[in-house]
Formats: C-alpha cells, sequence, structure tokens
C-alpha cells in the first residue's frame, strides 16, 4: 500500500534534485529554469498529498494556483532569457555575473 | 591738521592707487601717490623750518582713541619735536624724490600701480613710527614699515630669489621684534605705561633697580633697554640679525634707496635716540650698543670690500654706516648718531639711485666686474655718484667746506674719542679702521664702475641686449655673434644710455643734499649751545660731550681725513694703476679673500645652526607627528577600516545567481532550525 510518507519521500527527493539543480548546474540558465519548476512540482505533490490524506480540498486548489503561477513564470523566464540573450549572445551561468560587486 | 594731512595723505594715496589701480590707472596711480608725497614733503620741510629757526615747540596732536583695556590708555595721536621733524624731513623727501625716480626706473614694469602703493604705505607706515606718542604706536609703525618692506623686497614675486629673500627678511626681523615687544611688556610692567614721554620721565627713578628674569635679578633699565635694543638690532641691520639686509637687495633699486638705505633700517637708531633718556640710565646698554655698533661697522666694512654686485657693496656700506650711528649713541652722542642718520640719508639714497641708474644704463647687469669706462658714457649719473662717494668717504677741510659725510662721521669719530671710556677708545679704533675701509670699497665701486676700460663683453645681460639689437630688424635668426665694426674691443658694440629725466632729477637733488646737507646743520645737530636749543630735550643731548669734542687732539680729528685718503689711495692703486693687484692678493691671501666674500661665512653658519635643524625638526613633526601619529590613526585609519571591511564585503557580491541562491537557502534553513529548535 502507497502510504503519505512515499508521496513525501518522492517530493523529498524532487525537492533536493532541484535545489542541486540550481546550485550545481554552472552550464544554462534554462536548466535552473527547469529546476524551479520540478521544486514547485514537488511542491504540489506535498500539497496534494496532505489534502488527500486530511480529506480537504483546499490543499488541491493552491495546487491548481502553483500550477498557474508556475506557467507564468516560466514564460516570463524564457521572455527575459530571449532578451537577455540578444544583448549578451550567451545564456551560460558562469558568464552571468554583471551584479557582482 | 597739517600734522594729519602729512601722516594720512600717502596712506589714502597708497589705497587709492593700490586698491583703485583699473579706475585710476597707471598714470593716475602714480601721479596720485607722488603728489600726496610731494605736499607731505613741503609740509614737513615747512616743520622742519619752524624747528630750525627755533619757533617749533613740542606738541601732541590726538587722532583718536585706540585701545582702552583696564590700566592701559593707548591712544593714536601723533607727537610732533625736533627729532621727529629730522626724521619726516629725511623720510618725505627720499620718498617723494624714489617716486620720482621710479616713474623711469619702473616705467617697464606691468604692474606699477602695485609698486607705488606699496612705496606709499610704506612711507605711512614709517611716518607713524617716527611721530610715535607711546610704544604700541612705535610698534605699529614697526611692523607696518617691515610688511612694506616684506612686499617690496618681494615685489618680484616670480623670481624665486626675491620671494626668498622677502621671507628672510621678514623671519630675521621677527628675532628683532621678539625683542622689541618684550621691551615693551617689560617696559609697561615696570612704568605701568606705554606713553614715550611719561616714561622717559620716570627713567631716572628706576635707575638701580632690579628684576626678576629668568630666574635672576637684572639691573631694571639694563634689561629693557637691552630688550628693545634687540628690536633695534633687528631692523637696523645689526652684526647678528643683518644677514636679511643684502639679500633684500633683491628687490627694485628704488626701493633699496628708500628703505633699505635711507629710512626704514635707520629706524633702530632712531628708536634709541628717541629713548636715549632710558638708555643713558643703563652704561651696561650703552656700551652693549657701542660694542655691536662697532663689531658691525667692522663687519659689514670688511665684506663690502669683497663683493662684486654693485648694490651688494652699496648694502654694506649701509649696514657700516648704521654701525657708526649705533655706537654715536653708544658713547652718548645721540645727536651725532642723528647727524649721521640725516646725512648718511642723503649719500646712501643717492649712491643707490646712482646705482640703479648705472643699472639701467647697463641692461639689468648688476656686476661690477663688467663694468669700466662707464664715465663718459652716462655722466650725469658719474658725477653725482661722485659726489656720493665724496660725501660718503668724508671728503673735506676743516673749517672751509666739506661734503655731508666729513662733518657727520668726523663728529662721531671725535665722540668716540672724547667719550673717554674704555669702548669708546675700541669704537674709535673701529671707526677709523671702518672709515679707511668705506673710503676703499666706495672708491674701488666707483674706479671699477667709471674708469678703465669696457669689460661689457663678459655680460650675458649686455650679450642679449646687443644680440637682441642686431637681429630685431631681421627677426628670430641666426646666432648671436658681436658686431665686427663696432668700436672699442670690451664693449660688443653695446651703447649705455643716461637715464630718463624723472631719474636724472632726483639724483640731482640727493646731490644738493648729500653736498651741503652736512655743511648746513652740522652746527644746529652738534653744536653744545645750538645743539641743546633745536633738540630742546627730545634726545638726550650731551652738551659736555659736545663741548669735549672740541678739545681732542689734532691728530684724532685729522684721523679721518687721513685714512680716507689712504683708502682711495689704495684703492687708486689696485683697480686704476695696477688692474693685476687684486688678483696677486687674492693669490696670496686666499684664505681671507674667500672669508670676505663669502661674509664671513654668517648665512652658513645660521644654515646649520637654525635653518638646518629646524627643517629637520619640521621633517620629523611631518613624516613622525603628523603623518605616522595624527594621520594614520585618525582619517587615515578610519579611512582604511571602511576599506578593508568593504573589500571583504565586495566577496560576497560574486554576481553569480547560484551562489545568491544558496545563501537564501542556507539562510532560510538556519531561520527554519532555529523557530524548530527554539
Amino acid at each position: 500500500m502507497i502510504g503519505l510518507h512515499h508521496y513525501i519521500t518522492v517530493s523529498a527527493i524532487l525537492f533536493v534534485l532541484g535545489v542541486l539543480g540550481i546550485f550545481i548546474n554552472r552550464k544554462n540558465i534554462i536548466i535552473i529554469l527547469m529546476a524551479i519548476e520540478l521544486i514547485l512540482l514537488s511542491v504540489n505533490i506535498n500539497l496534494v498529498a496532505f489534502s488527500v490524506y486530511l480529506g480537504d480540498l483546499v490543499g488541491q486548489v493552491f495546487a491548481m494556483f502553483v500550477l498557474t503561477v508556475a506557467a507564468g513564470e516560466a514564460a516570463i523566464g524564457l521572455a527575459i532569457l530571449v532578451i537577455y540573450f540578444r544583448g549578451r549572445a550567451t545564456i551560460a551561468v558562469d558568464d552571468v555575473n554583471r551584479m557582482r560587486g | 591738521m597739517i600734522f594729519k594731512i602729512m601722516v594720512f595723505l600717502p596712506l589714502v594715496a597708497a589705497l587709492v592707487a593700490g586698491l583703485g589701480r583699473d579706475v585710476v590707472g597707471n598714470t593716475g596711480a602714480k601721479l596720485v601717490t607722488t603728489g600726496a608725497l610731494f605736499i607731505s614733503c613741503l609740509i614737513a620741510w615747512f616743520v622742519f623750518s619752524l624747528y630750525i629757526t627755533g619757533l617749533g615747540v613740542t606738541q601732541v596732536v590726538p587722532v583718536l582713541e585706540w585701545i582702552r583695556s583696564g590700566e592701559m590708555p593707548v591712544d593714536w595721536s601723533l607727537r610732533i619735536d625736533s627729532l621727529t621733524a629730522v626724521m619726516l624731513v629725511v623720510i618725505t623727501s627720499v620718498s617723494a624724490l624714489v617716486h620720482v625716480y621710479s616713474w623711469g626706473y619702473m616705467a617697464e614694469d606691468p604692474s606699477q600701480p602695485r609698486f607705488f602703493a606699496y612705496l606709499s604705505l610704506f612711507t605711512f607706515a614709517m611716518l607713524m613710527l617716527v611721530t610715535a606718542d607711546n610704544l604700541v604706536q612705535m610698534f605699529f609703525g614697526w611692523e607696518g614699515v617691515g610688511l612694506a618692506s616684506y612686499l617690496l623686497i618681494g615685489f618680484w614675486y616670480h623670481k624665486p630669489s626675491a620671494n626668498a629673500a622677502a621671507i628672510k627678511a621678514f623671519v630675521v626681523n621677527r628675532v628683532g621684534d621678539f625683542g622689541f615687544s618684550l621691551g615693551i611688556f617689560g617696559t609697561f610692567l615696570v612704568f605701568g605705561t606705554v606713553s614715550i614721554p611719561a616714561i622717559l620721565e620716570a627713567a631716572p627713578g628706576m635707575a638701580g633697580s632690579t628684576i626678576g628674569f629668568l630666574g635672576l635679578r637684572v639691573d631694571t633699565m639694563t634689561l629693557l633697554c637691552l630688550l628693545l635694543f634687540v628690536g633695534a638690532m633687528g631692523k637696523s641691520a645689526q652684526l647678528g640679525l643683518h644677514t636679511w639686509l643684502p639679500d633684500a637687495m633683491e628687490g627694485p633699486t628704488p626701493v633699496s634707496a628708500l628703505i633699505h638705505a635711507a629710512t626704514m633700517v635707520t629706524a633702530g637708531v632712531f628708536m634709541v635716540c628717541r629713548l636715549s633718556p632710558m638708555f643713558v640710565m643703563s652704561p651696561t646698554a650703552m656700551t652693549v650698543v657701542t660694542y655691536v655698533g662697532a663689531a658691525t661697522a667692522l663687519f659689514a666694512a670688511t665684506v663690502g670690500m669683497t663683493q662684486t654686485d654693485i648694490k651688494r657693496v652699496i648694502a654694506y656700506s649701509t649696514c657700516s654706516q648704521l654701525g657708526y650711528m649705533f655706537f654715536a649713541a653708544g658713547v652718548g652722542s645721540f645727536g651725532g648718531a642723528m647727524f649721521h642718520l640725516f646725512t648718511h640719508a642723503f649719500f646712501k639714497a643717492l649712491l643707490f639711485l646712482g646705482a640703479g641708474s648705472v643699472i639701467h644704463a647697463m641692461h639689468h647687469e648688476q656686476d661690477m666686474r663688467f663694468y669700466g669706462g662707464l664715465r663718459k658714457h652716462i655722466p650725469v649719473t658719474f658725477w653725482s655718484m661722485m659726489a656720493g662717494t665724496l660725501a660718503i668717504t668724508g671728503v673735506g677741510l676743516a673749517g672751509v667746506f666739506g661734503f655731508a659725510g666729513f662733518y657727520s662721521k668726523d663728529a662721531i669719530i671725535e665722540a668716540t674719542f672724547a667719550s673717554g671710556t674704555q669702548h669708546g677708545y675700541v669704537a674709535f679704533a673701529v671707526a677709523v679702521f671702518a672709515a679707511l675701509l668705506t673710503s676703499f670699497y666706495s672708491w674701488r665701486l666707483m674706479f671699477l664702475t667709471f674708469w678703465g676700460t669696457p669689460r661689457w663683453d663678459g655680460s650675458e645681460h649686455i650679450q642679449h641686449a646687443v644680440s637682441h639689437d642686431l637681429h630685431a630688424p631681421t627677426g628670430v635668426g641666426t646666432a648671436p655673434t658681436p658686431h665686427p665694426n663696432h668700436g672699442a674691443s670690451g664693449t660688443l658694440g653695446y651703447h649705455p644710455h643716461e637715464s630718463p629725466k624723472s631719474m636724472l632729477i632726483p639724483l640731482v637733488l640727493l646731490t644738493v643734499g648729500a653736498v651741503f646737507s652736512g655743511f648746513f646743520f652740522h652746527g644746529l645737530f652738534l653744536d653744545p649751545e645750538q645743539g641743546a636749543t633745536f633738540w630742546n630735550g627730545s634726545i638726550a643731548f650731551n652738551e659736555h660731550l659736545m663741548h669735549a669734542v672740541h678739545e681732542v687732539p689734532e691728530l684724532v680729528k685729522r684721523s679721518a681725513t687721513i685714512v680716507m685718503l689712504i683708502g682711495a689711495g689704495i684703492a687708486w692703486l689696485a683697480y686704476v694703476q695696477s688692474p693685476e693687484l687684486p688678483g696677486r692678493f687674492v693669490a696670496h691671501a686666499g684664505g681671507l679673500y674667500r672669508f670676505l666674500l663669502n661674509k664671513w661665512y654668517f648665512d652658513e653658519l645660521y644654515d646649520t645652526l637654525f635653518v638646518k635643524p629646524s627643517i629637520s625638526l619640521g621633517r620629523l613633526l611631518w613624516h613622525g607627528g603628523d603623518e605616522g601619529t595624527i594621520d594614520r590613526f585618525g582619517p587615515n585609519g578610519a579611512a582604511a577600516v571602511v576599506a578593508m571591511g568593504s573589500r571583504a564585503a565586495v566577496r560576497f557580491q560574486s554576481g553569480y545567481l547560484y551562489t545568491y541562491a544558496l545563501v537564501m537557502l542556507l539562510g532560510v534553513a538556519a531561520a527554519a532550525t532555529w523557530v524548530m529548535t527554539r
């Protein structure tokens, strides 16, 4: 029987993968965007799992909101990415350090 | 009222010319200052004539209240008596003539209004000094002339040497002024007043009293007189504080004539004479004055023999003659000191203005080694300088006629002998020997400048002038070469021109003064009966000494004339008859020559004793104190801490997204941990 803790475990694995995707990835900003999606999905799994477990639909409603926001975030992120590529001709993460003090 | 006009007119003129030069312009500034000086001069001669005829009375003209501080009232007021009248005549006459002279001498200078404003400002300060009724006002004038002297020495401020000379004059005078101000403080402490007549009245009562000074009990009058005399030494360039005067020759020549020959440098003599009733109360102080004067007269005369710069020779001559005035005062012949001051002003101003005329003719060349044979080229200058030389060397025949210096110098020499004291005899010996040297260096100057063959080809100034003339029509061109067709060798084809009339007229007028001032006024200044009436208590006139002067042996009376002839003879031998003699002398006695040429190494001595230690101390405080301590731990330290902190902080701002994200994550984790484990 698949219980709550299985869902939470998968969610935690996805979350850690997403976070590591941000830190360890030195190549591509698109991968960072994907990693963020991964983190949001892990949160969604958490929300849905707890919603079923507790019998409270609010969690699933929240998951819908998160999906919506994630879609918008991905769209805006990609748009910025395109603009940035036009300006710098690269989207390598190691080159993106204009904010250095 | 006329006294106020006389004193303040130069100030008004200086302000108009100095501050309003854009309004009045070059000519306006010159007219205003010169006109003002001539009015002052006329008034001064009028006042002087009153005292000559015995109509003048000692009077004090109040101007305004100045300081009211507890027990010390200090007022501006003009004290007019015969001593002041003598100084007024000297100052305004020489100043007016120097103003006229400067029209010609400074004609090409771009900042003439400034020059004339300074000259008039100086005259005002000097008049303030000699009309002072109290010591504080005298100190005001004293510092005023010092300031004007500084400004005028450094008038050509683009010349580093002129700036250095101006600063030197100012700093050396500070030493003297320190003594003078201590003297004023002490006088106020002892007498409770700074009013000169009150002090002089109370002085005899203080004779023999003692006062604590630096933990010692010293005689009150000796201490006060010596402190005041330190001030006089500084202003009058006496041995020890004389180093600024030769360097002051960096200023324009009219300035040297007015300030560094005729007027300002005699302020010390004037002060000693003004306070003479105080000085006679202290035999010690009088002895010191005598010895300092004698040492200066001897020192300056020896140095004057070796200098080659025409102005420096006359500067050392001035220094030497000031020494004469001081030892005259030191042996009690204040009338003699004032008389020599009076005649000296005319012939020394004449010599300086004559030297200026020579320099003008020789295209700014000041080195006498490059003169020679100028007698026929600039006759007016030659004859007026001749009169000045005859006056300073004291040419004359007793009972018939003599040039100005004949009367004043003989009076001093006889007074030193007649005083009958030990320091009097020392001064007498020095005076006679210095008279010999005076005659030698004065005639040396004349012979090198006006006699012999031209030696102008050695002068860079002349070379420059000639090449400029030759190539002027074609503009910039070939290298400067002497013109082959021009006259005798040594001239480079250069033709000295006599100075313009504005320079010659003052020369001629001063010549009159140098020739006749001694003859006309010696009775008035020196005669026991006439002098006592004339001075009328304004100086401590010693009738007894003036009587004794007539009783000295014949040889003493003739001594000055004898040594004058010897000196002139040696100069003739060495510089006209056989010009190779000086070279032979230098070869034989090179040590002595170098010692004199380097002015007894006074500048080097002061450099080692004061200047270098001061610089090292300043450097130590600069590097160790200011930079090493205050800056290091103060502003620089604070700034370094901030810089270090920001350098550390900068490393957090890597600019990489993932580091920010990591830090954020760690922060969130830490915050969550803290919340959960709380």
